[in-house]
């Protein structure tokens, strides 16, 4: 196709007179070819010879060729230097009358600000949306747990069906996940350690390590950020779009309080799920420690599961199982929050998922090294 | 060049067309011309397919039978050169807009701009002011996001960037769908103007019966899974058919016919 255009190309050539300088144009003047042609007579504006632009020979124009005219017709006006249009045809005419009858001064970008300010502003601005978040995130979480309370006092309705599906959504979905996951962890920290504790002969301690760690810390912590990617940013996402869709509205013009339609349902899910997730994972940390120590290091399923009895104290369990459910708590403030602050357009429902997961898991890790000092000060090491 | 050879033919033609989803028909057999320069205004109830017909004949629906042509040209087969090429010469404007969310309006036009051509950026800022001006948004509009315009400017807005090539096929779906009265008869006067001054064939979708009345040049109608009818609406009020009779002959197809009769 690019050699049957050729003979329409938009050219342009120039010859100079006395009279002044004349511009031939030629082909095609359409936006395809427009550019060095503008970039020529953009040059030319200012010129002091008189300035004659021949279009006899083209072919076809349409609005970027009549605006490059009107454009150099009216610089050259402005500057008071001569300018003539010789051989346009009415078609040509026409456009670029219409051209004159739409200009106005547009602006295509914002406008700019010195460095400064702009620092500032930025500053300004990110302080004032850390504020504003902290400050909606509690009054979001009070909401929440006042709804919660008459939720219980059964004041309003318990909506089950939700609460079920979300429950199987956070919970029953995620058990492949998450239990690959612990067993993939429990075999790697297995590994680790033997081949640490091994240097110093003390292999069998390779039990208390993956025992202990697995129920306190590692069980827990990998479910609680398995569920903040899973879940939480599910949560965002779901209500985000419903917000955008302007479902929530509608729920609260029909009298459903979305916090108690949306939110609890949720909340509730992901705290009841978390604890059982969490203890499940430990179990098969526990199980992928127990096959790498009797595979690399020989001793059987029987003893460690003796050993763990004697090593792991009942403190360590219910260290991980209380945890659990503040972390599955603090996952789905997160995640809805985020879900509810969505407004405007579709990125928005993208950035305000990203931000649940990672505030969910900051959160997480945060609330998990107060709880570290605070088992211990209460002697349950 | 080869698409401007046929400059006589129809810019359309579409003939044998058939769409179905799963064993849902939504065309069979459906046969359509639309001339050039003309505006062809396409009607049909709820669910006739008039934005399946729409995305068939520019490439975006995949159609099972059929042959769909624009300026003489079969879209189906076409390689990826050609394909580009044949998509340079039309403007679509989606119901809603479909502005890029992330892109300031300004930006949005310069889109196709820039995929397709070597243009300085003076140039292209200065073909976007001119663009906006021309489909009446206001000169603040530039640098605002999708998101910042109201229903009306968002489809100013989707108009420019259809034009930006200064295409001579422009596809309208649903254009003044939820504009107020005012804003939907300046659209009209709008699509008659740009009409006018870049010698635009239009294809358009709609529900309005001013619009139809006031821009469309001929009226094709979709029923019973085919064009039915086309024709100017004098020619389509004669036709016998009870679901044209009711749509032009109902109440709001009586007050629209009324004022363009009084309007002249």
């Amino acid at each position: 196709m690019a050699e049957a255009e050729a003979p329409a190309e938009g050219r342009i050539s120039e010859s100079e007179t006395d009279e002044g300088r004349t511009v031939h144009l030629s082909g095609r003047m359409t936006i395809r070819f427009i550019d060095p042609i503008s970039r020529r007579l953009r040059a030319l504006e200012a010129d002091p010879e008189p300035l004659t632009i021949d279009l006899a020979d083209i072919e076809r124009i349409d609005t970027a060729g009549a605006w490059v005219l009107y454009r150099t017709r009216t610089a050259r006006e402005a500057a008071g230097l001569p300018f003539q249009l010789t051989g346009a045809s009415d078609k040509a005419e026409e456009l670029i009358e219409q051209i004159c009858s739409h200009t106005q001064p547009t602006k295509i970008r914002p406008d700019p600000m010195p460095g400064f300010i702009r620092t500032l502003e930025k500053l300004g601005a990110w302080i004032t949306f850390v504020a504003t978040t902290f400050g909606g995130f509690l009054a979001f979480l009070g909401l929440t747990l006042v709804s919660l309370g008459k939720v219980i006092a059964a004041r309003r309705a318990f909506r089950w069906r939700a609460f079920i599906n979300q429950f199987e959504a956070v919970g029953v979905a995620s058990l492949g996940i998450i239990g690959l996951m612990s067993f993939l962890v429990g075999i790697v920290v297995a590994q680790q350690g033997a081949v640490q504790l091994r240097q110093f002969g003390a292999d069998v301690f390779v039990i208390n390590l993956v025992g202990r760690i697995t129920f306190r810390e590692l069980g827990v912590l990998m479910t609680a950020i398995m569920v903040a990617g899973r879940s939480g940013s599910a949560f965002a996402a779901q209500i985000g779009s419903m917000k955008l869709a302007e479902e929530v509205d509608a729920m609260r013009t029909i009298g459903m309080p979305p916090i108690e339609v949306l939110v609890i349902p949720r909340l509730l899910a992901a705290v009841f799920a978390m604890p059982l997730l969490a203890f499940y994972g430990s179990m098969l940390g526990i199980l992928g420690g127990m096959l790498l120590t009797w595979a690399s290091l020989g001793i059987p399923p029987a003893t460690f599961v003796q050993r763990i009895q004697e090593v792991v104290p009942l403190t360590d369990v219910w260290v991980g199982l209380i945890k659990a459910p503040v972390f599955g708590l603090v996952i789905a403030v997160t995640g809805c929050f985020q879900g509810m602050q969505v407004r405007g357009n579709a990125e928005e429902v993208g950035l305000r998922t990203t931000a649940a997961v990672v505030q969910a898991i900051f959160l997480v890790i945060v609330l998990d090294a107060f709880f570290a000092v605070f088992f211990s000060a209460i002697g349950w090491n | 060049m080869a698409l401007e050879d046929d400059r006589r033919g129809p810019v359309i033609r579409v003939t044998g067309l058939r769409n179905s989803f799963g064993d849902q028909v939504i065309h069979e057999n459906l046969d359509l011309e639309v001339r050039r320069g003309e505006i062809i205004g396409i009607v049909g109830g709820s669910g006739t397919g008039k934005t399946v017909l729409m995305r068939s004949i520019i490439g975006l629906q995949r159609y099972t039978a059929g042959e769909v042509e624009i300026f003489g040209r079969r879209v189906s087969g076409l390689g990826e050169l050609e394909e580009l090429e044949l998509r340079r010469q039309f403007g679509v404007l989606f119901q809603n807009g479909a502005l890029f969310s992330t892109l300031t309006v300004a930006e949005n036009i310069e889109v196709p701009m820039r995929e397709f051509y070597h243009i300085e950026d003076a140039l292209m800022d200065e073909i976007a002011a001119y663009k906006i001006a021309m489909v009446g948004l206001p000169p603040d509009a530039g640098p605002k996001h999708p998101s910042e315009l109201s229903g009306g400017m968002k489809k100013r807005a989707g108009l420019a960037r259809a034009l930006a090539l200064d295409p001579r096929l422009l596809f309208l779906d649903e254009p003044t769908a939820g504009l107020d009265p005012i804003g939907a008869a300046a659209f009209d006067q709008l699509i008659l103007q740009l009409r006018q001054a870049l010698d635009l064939t239009v294809f358009l979708i709609t529900h309005d019966l001013d619009t139809l009345h006031t821009i469309c040049d001929r009226v094709a109608v979709l029923a019973d899974k085919r064009v039915l009818t086309v024709g100017t609406i004098d020619e389509l009020l004669a036709f016998d058919h009870p679901w044209v009779q009711e749509y032009f002959r109902g109440p709001r197809g009586r007050a629209a016919l009324a004022s363009t009769a009084a309007g002249g």
